[in-house]
């Protein structure tokens, strides 16, 4: 094991994948020569040269388009969309094309591809920088959708993803980048589709993602110590494939379902979630189901406004004391 | 309008097109023509459901590419690519078949007239929102590239493509990558309904762009299967051996609406008239007499062609629909459409 920051987990998970598998190559603005607006991407370019490690024109159409056209003629690319906000641009790719290129040929292209993003608020970046939009990403059918919490899982689970034969939209979490975390070393794999439990309790079972662990974890820490509440923490990792039989089979443990989200309130990830635990095991819940989320607004820039916007611990206590007293 | 005949011709790239290649060029033009025929009608007969966009009146461009292009090239193609996908040998069964919703269609009825892939062929897929094949194919090509494989990447599209960001984002890119890509635009001179030159600042569309990527400006008769299967081998062989894109106006003309919905009622008086004089398959018929073929032989391959379209539409007519179990196959590379455990 070494401890590695969040962004230093992306580097070395696609190092690794890069040096086992000559086919996948890395393609992005600014990534090569600069490493990445956020250093995520360090030594990747002096390592596997400007042939594997591409610099391109801010020109994200072109960039997702490419992707998928040399993924569907025998290479992995990793994209990378240096703003998850700017998925909107090339939105047309993602959700016409590679999401749904495999079902309309009956089969017949596959997209072993990668786009990673840069996702989330607690930058202070507004509106256009800072959006949680990993809800987007999971109403198209036909991309898989994962969003680490943890440096090991970065690695991990961006193993797994070059790995995995369908296209992956892979949210890192901007505010985390600079987090540190254990990481194993040497060669390794995570598995997709796979939730973690992260705390046992027995009174609320807290279903997060990416940043939303973090606070989750601090609540929960918080209302055990201070309000006597016991929390069970799920990090979901994965939007799609979804592990619900992880996510169920904790809620019936504890009775209380809350899901904790940076997306903004209609339509975020918790609303699915919460429409399964209702459809699934509504007979085993002891109160209605709490979603705790962004308002539904675009985010304001200036750090009062952001923190207050954002769910944070202090929040994520108060709503879930005032529930469940 | 008439655009074809004030510019100025660039030389035809000193190419000789021996007699095997231009009986292909024939038959595969009458093919097409006849394919595109029969799907008409087999609108009207209510076999067909849904859109679909012809390449009547276009077909040399697609033939032309067709005979030119090695097996392992690949084509991407718009909405508008029966043509395109056939010439690349798919099976016309498969084709109509999938025009009629049936389990023969080359995607077992699960994309329709406007998404026609055939990857076996080379087809990798008919894209049907405007430019976003653009970058796809400089991605294919990019790939051939990176494996050396020389092989190549033929984009076609139309008109309108020219007007949207994915063209200009996808030109910069090859052109700055140097991929083996060919873009071809069949100027039909209207985008949908509309005359391209009311909504393009420039007159030729893709040609009077190409100097903004570094690129050659090429024009040419698209309605004359020569000039496109000489173009298509002299700017194959230059991406091939590592020269980069090339972006070629083919200029044509759509015989039919831009769809089944549109009986084109816009078109000037006469403007029809005027190009059906320049029908690509009659032309080429007149050149091969010209150039000795024997009436009689022209005739069999007619016949030949006929044949084969009419075997097409009772083979696609004999099948069943696609089984429900489709539905929720092939989502995933495992087969299935799971998206929990």
């Amino acid at each position: 094991m070494a401890e590695l920051t969040y962004r230093d987990a992306v580097a070395a998970g696609i190092a690794q994948e890069m040096a086992r598998d000559e086919s996948v190559v890395f393609l992005g603005e600014d990534i090569g020569a600069a490493g990445g607006v956020f250093k995520a991407t360090v030594g990747l370019f002096e390592q596997f040269g400007p042939r594997r490690v591409r610099d391109c024109p801010i020109s994200e159409q072109a960039i997702l388009g490419a992707a998928m056209g040399a993924a569907m003629t025998g290479l992995r690319p990793i994209a990378e969309i240096m703003f998850s906000d700017f998925l909107a641009v090339c939105w047309d790719i993602v959700a016409n094309e590679i999401a749904k290129t495999r079902y309309m040929t009956n089969g017949q292209i596959s997209l072993p591809l990668v786009i990673r993003t840069a996702n989330g608020a607690g930058s202070r970046f507004g509106a256009q920088h800072s959006q949680a939009v990993e809800n987007w990403a999971m109403a198209i059918p036909g991309i898989k959708v994962v969003a680490p919490a943890f440096p090991a899982d970065v690695k991990g689970l961006l193993a797994a993803a070059v790995r995995d034969p369908d296209p992956v939209l892979f949210f890192e979490q901007k505010s985390l980048y600079s987090m540190k975390g254990e990481v194993p070393d040497g060669e390794y794999v995570d598995e997709l589709g796979k939730a973690r439990v992260l705390r046992h309790g027995t009174d609320c079972t807290i279903v997060a993602l990416a940043s939303m662990v973090h606070k989750s974890l601090d609540a929960a820490q918080i209302l055990e110590k201070e309000h006597g509440i016991s929390c069970t923490v799920i990090d979901v990792r994965s939007l799609v494939p979804l592990d619900t039989q992880t996510i169920l089979s904790e809620i019936v443990k504890t009775g209380r379902l809350v899901t904790v989200e940076e997306n903004p309130r209609l339509c975020g990830w918790g609303a699915e979630i919460a429409s399964i635990a209702a459809d699934e095991c509504f007979w085993n819940l002891d109160g209605p189901i709490l979603r705790i989320t962004t308002p539904h607004i675009p985010l304001p820039s200036a750090d009062q406004l952001e923190d207050a916007t954002i769910p944070s611990v202090e929040r994520i206590v108060r709503e879930i004391r005032d529930k469940i007293d | 309008m008439d655009t074809t005949v004030k510019r100025k011709k660039p030389a035809q790239p000193d190419i000789d097109i021996g007699q095997e290649t231009r009986m292909e060029l024939y038959r595969l033009q009458l093919e097409l023509r006849y394919c595109e025929k029969r799907a008409y009608d087999l609108f009207l007969q209510n076999l067909i459901k849904g859109t679909s966009h012809l390449s009547l009146g276009q077909e040399a461009i697609a033939a032309a590419f067709g005979v030119a292009m090695r097996p392992d090239d690949w084509t991407f193609c718009t909405y508008r690519g029966h043509a395109h996908t056939l010439a690349r040998g798919a099976s016309m069964t498969g084709v109509l078949g999938e025009l009629m919703g049936r389990q023969c269609g080359l995607l077992g009825g699960k994309g329709g007239s406007m998404h026609l892939t055939d990857v076996k062929h080379g087809a990798m897929g008919s894209y049907a929102i405007i430019g976003a094949h653009l970058p796809v194919a400089a991605g294919a090509a990019w790939s051939a590239q990176y494996r050396g494989t020389e092989q190549v990447a033929v984009c076609f599209f139309g008109d309108g493509t020219t007007n949207i960001g994915a063209f200009h984002e996808a030109l910069n890119f090859s052109a700055v990558w140097k991929l083996p890509v060919i873009f071809v635009c069949e100027n039909n001179l209207y985008m949908e309904y509309t005359p391209i030159d009311t909504v393009t600042a420039v007159k030729h569309p893709a040609a009077d762009r190409a100097s903004a990527y570094g690129l050659e400006s090429i024009v040419i008769d698209g309605n004359d299967a020569d000039e496109v299967y000489k173009t298509a081998v002299k700017y194959m062989t230059r991406a091939r051996k590592g020269g980069g894109p090339a972006l070629i106006e083919a200029m044509t003309y759509r015989h039919s609406g831009h769809s089944r919905a549109d009986p084109a009622k816009y078109r000037p008086d006469g403007e029809l008239e005027k190009w059906l004089k320049r029908d690509p398959i009659d032309m080429y018929r007149s050149r091969l007499l010209e150039l000795g073929f024997a009436e009689a032989t022209l005739k069999d391959m007619e016949a030949e062609a006929m044949k084969k379209v009419n075997h097409a539409t009772e083979a696609a007519k004999v099948s069943p629909v696609p089984g429900l179990d489709a539905i929720e196959k092939d989502v995933w590379a495992n087969g299935g459409a799971a998206w929990r455990n």
